[in-house]
């Protein structure tokens, strides 16, 4: 059995991927007149990891790229190149560009050659600079620079010689089965020569002829199995050095034992392979911390593909349909005094109701998941900008569904922009106005009801009223000096609005407000802005917890059954005569308290027969969608539900007016409905009837509300 | 148009194949049976807005919501009853479940090649791009739908354009 090396290639990029996540953060954080060894250690052998798996892989740009990182990186954290900020930055840059390259090898393409060069131009150069060394040494074995160089040539380069082919590494593995053990010699069979194995399943030996270091191989497998499982020492070895590292877990019985052969080589190879073993320490360094972190980590975690769970979650809403079935057939059953079964019933459904819950929140990944990267954003921005900001997260624990967190990520990336560019005022401003000359820019999350509250509060000047009426007179919005504040600060949101006064690199082009509200509305969310001149801004997003499950309001209308989702209803009332008036033709609105609402009704929209057409007959829901307010006219309303939310578009396709669909309770498929759809079919629906008009009851009213301005109904 | 069905000809020349065979009124249609994942009844079709007449609606298959089509209305046949006969073959197209409505489901057939003859061009209501070809059976005449070219064409509404 011979197991495709591309097999491990997914995990190798998501491994890879976090490694340069931790990267980041570490680089971030990273104190640059004061270093912290241990971060500085872990940056090293995140960039050392990814160089193994992609040296493994063949990705060869990766592979270099992350060599001279690497060897960059080892000087540092020797001390021998000292930190500056703009060398920060240049590590920042290469980790951005080791990212790209990953997501190239992952499209199956080969990364930019040109980006490639100049990133390893520019660590060259601050090697040159800070330095005075060239990275090119070795290309597989970490820079020695004191490699064995009293040596006589000749010799050395025999020493070399027998470094680089003749060394021998034993590669122990511990409690491996069968299978991966297997796997795993082929594996090793293709980075040298295995001399022997043997072995059993708690303690199997290789023993491979190889120039390939030893923490490389163990980066290979860790693919694999993990690394405690994991111990190579190589042949020939000083034996100090090595009962200390390995003593731990490796009794004296399994210590190796020196061949005679190995004696000549060693003296000359000695030197090398010690030098190895100093490479190694940074490995060494690794196994002895990790598993501790690890045997704690492996119980709490492990990685599922989403697909699995999505489908998990899938069953699970078909267990609680089928509960809900269930539950109806006993209601409507002469159960009588039949406890048992009731109790029964009762439980199943507690439990149904559990399992969801904790199936639910599976997809649930905290906000630090996003939080994470704007550290980097706003010190980039303030950076360009010349301002100087402090950032403060908040509730980075809140939990929300997975396929939210990835989509939030943009627009609030814009949003964080906007604020660092609009909102917080350069340095001196700030100091005029008696403000520190520090802004403030705060990420806040948090929970509230079935929905999750994500603010962007800045203390900058806040939003300018006047100039944002005149700009948009400018641009043409029907706007009066009578909005209000509410109203206004929505403006910013229009297409193609701007009030920067000169367009940056930053923002300020006018594109990306409105995106940024349509990407949140599409998530189910909205955006609520609250300002103060001289104060801040703060941007607030609701959004709900997941797209999985809904509580709707299920509604009827004539013998159909449709769920309105709860979050958009606002209330519900009978229409009186008198709140109805007709409106430019077959229009009709409805006055509640002081608004007058345009009327939706349900039957008309989605062709439905046998409804209720005397208006005032039926059930006025007022419903906000889209910052709007309608009244739908529905004939009954019959109750609330959590519903699982079933995609049209599956099997069939988008249909307008109606957002999915879902499961009741007898087995039936309901439609959920999608508000401003809805109003937006109703109106093309009468756009359609007006050249034709007269066979539809509305105009029958219309007519006569002309005469009498108030509502009659008829039909 | 010949090609498609030179296709496949070309295909069912390999080996015989097996067909479903339904009706539609008094007449005989078969569809591929690798094609089809479940015969059902028709019941409970929840009723979609705003869509051409012969999409009935969507259903429930196990969680899994599922567009209903009955091919009596969209080949405008006179009589379109809903009964304890009235059945539904669910199909899997493209990654798609779709059910379609017949009058009923006779048997299952195996056809020979040479059984299978090429459709003659005709036909406005069913063009011959949505045909196989027609089988011989003796005195049987079966029509060979090629249901994927049916149910994911543009007329049937069913598989939103990217266009769109």
């Amino acid at each position: 059995m011979r197991m495709d090396i591309t097999d491990f290639y997914d995990t190798f990029f998501e491994e890879a991927e976090e490694l340069l996540a931790d990267m980041e953060r570490h680089l971030l954080e990273l104190d640059v007149d004061e270093p912290d060894t241990e971060q500085l250690n872990a940056i090293f052998r995140a960039a050392h990891s990814i160089k193994g798996g992609a040296g493994t892989f063949g990705f060869d740009i990766l592979q270099k790229t992350t060599h001279l990182f690497e060897n960059l990186l080892d000087h540092t954290r020797k001390g021998e190149l000292t930190l500056r900020r703009d060398i920060v930055d240049t590590f920042l840059e290469t980790k951005d560009m080791l990212s790209d390259q990953l997501d190239a090898y992952r499209n199956g393409d080969e990364p930019d050659q040109e980006a490639f060069e100049r990133i390893c131009r520019t660590l060259q150069q601050i090697a040159l600079e800070e330095i005075g060394q060239d990275l090119d040494g070795g290309a597989a074995a970490p820079p020695k620079p004191a490699a064995a160089p009293k040596e006589p040539e000749p010799e050395s380069r025999e020493a070399d010689g027998e470094a680089g082919e003749g060394d021998q590494l034993v590669v122990a593995l511990l409690n491996v089965g069968e299978k991966d053990r297997q796997l795993l010699v082929e594996e090793l069979a293709q980075l040298g020569d295995v001399v022997a194995q043997g072995g059993d399943e708690s303690r199997y030996e290789v023993t491979l002829a190889s120039s390939v270091s030893g923490d490389d191989i163990e980066a290979v497998m860790c693919f694999i199995i993990d690394a405690d499982q994991i111990q190579i020492r190589s042949v020939g070895n000083d034996q100090a050095a090595q009962t200390e590292e390995l003593a731990e877990a490796v009794k004296s019985a399994d210590a190796p034992q020196p061949k005679p052969a190995d004696e000549p080589a060693k003296t000359a190879a000695g030197k090398a392979a010690v030098d190895q073993k100093a490479a190694s320490a940074s490995a060494a360094a690794k196994p002895k911390t990790k598993p501790k972190a690890k045997s704690g980590g492996e119980s709490t975690s492990i990685r599922v593909s989403v697909d699995k769970v999505d489908q998990i979650i899938n069953l699970v809403g078909e267990l609680i349909i089928t509960q809900s079935m269930l539950d109806q057939t006993v209601s409507e059953m002469d159960v009588g005094s039949d406890g048992a079964l009731l109790n029964g019933m009762s439980l199943l459904q507690r439990n149904a109701r559990d399992l969801q819950e904790a199936v639910m929140s599976i997809r649930m990944i905290p906000m630090d998941f996003v939080f994470s990267r704007f550290p980097r954003v706003v010190r980039e921005t303030a950076g360009k900008l010349g301002k100087e900001i402090e950032l403060v997260t908040e509730g980075e624990s809140t939990e929300l569904d997975k396929s939210l967190t990835e989509r939030i990520i943009d627009p609030l990336t814009h949003l964080v922009r906007n604020s660092l560019d609009h909102g917080i005022e350069p340095p001196d401003v700030r100091e005029a106005a008696g403000k520190p000359r520090t802004g403030k820019l705060i990420l806040s999350a948090k929970h509230q009801g079935g929905n999750i509250i994500i603010e962007v509060i800045d203390d900058g000047a806040g939003l300018n009223r006047d100039r944002l009426l005149s700009k948009a007179r400018e641009n043409g919005l029907p706007v009066s000096d009578a909005m209000s504040d509410d109203e206004v600060w929505q403006l910013i949101f229009a297409p193609g609005f701007s009030t920067a006064k000169e367009v940056t690199d930053v923002s300020g082009r006018g594109v990306g407000m409105d995106v940024v509200k349509r990407n949140i509305q599409g998530m189910g969310g909205h955006v609520q802005i609250m300002s103060r001149p001289g104060e801040g801004t703060t941007i607030r997003i609701v959004l709900p917890l997941t797209l999985a499950i809904l509580d709707g309001m299920s509604i009827k209308v004539g013998s159909e059954m449709f769920i309105l989702p709860l979050s958009a209803v606002l209330e519900s009332l009978q229409p009186a005569k008198a709140d109805l008036y007709a409106m430019a033709g077959d229009d009709v609105v409805l006055k509640v308290r002081d608004e007058y609402l345009p009327v939706v009704a349900v039957h008309d929209a989605l062709d439905v027969p046998d409804a209720k057409t005397e208006l005032t007959e039926t059930i006025a829901v007022i419903v906000q969608g889209e910052g709007r307010r309608y009244a739908l006219l529905v004939d009954d309303l019959v109750g609330q539900q959590q519903v699982v939310v079933k995609n049209l578009e599956t099997n069939y396709r988008k249909v307008p007016g109606v957002s999915a669909a879902t499961i009741l309770g007898d087995g039936s498929v309901a439609l959920i409905l999608d508000i401003t759809g809805l109003h937006r079919l109703s109106r093309a629906k009468k756009e359609r009837r007006r050249p034709e008009r007269g066979s539809h009851s509305l105009e029958v009213l219309s007519d006569k509300a002309l005469s009498d301005n108030a509502l009659e109904t008829s039909s | 148009m010949n090609t498609s069905n030179d296709a496949a000809l070309a295909a069912a020349e390999a080996h015989n194949r097996e067909f479903l065979v339904f009706s539609l009124g008094d007449e005989e249609y078969a569809v591929d049976i690798l094609k089809v994942q479940e015969i059902r009844g028709y019941e409970n079709v929840t009723r979609i807005a705003n869509a051409p007449d012969f999409i009935k609606g969507v259903t429930n298959l196990r969680g899994v919501i599922v567009p209903i089509v009955d091919l009596r209305i969209k080949f405008h046949l006179d009589k379109v009853e809903y009964g304890g006969q009235t059945v539904v073959i669910v199909v899997n197209v493209e990654d798609r479940v779709v059910g379609i409505v017949v009058d009923g489901v006779s048997d299952v057939m195996t056809l020979a090649p040479d059984q299978i003859k090429p459709a003659p061009e005709f036909g406005v209501t069913l063009s011959s791009d949505f045909l196989s070809g027609l089988g011989s059976l003796e005195d049987r005449m079966l029509v060979i739908v090629d249901i994927d070219k049916l149910l994911t064409s543009d007329e049937m509404e069913l598989v939103e354009r990217v266009a769109e």
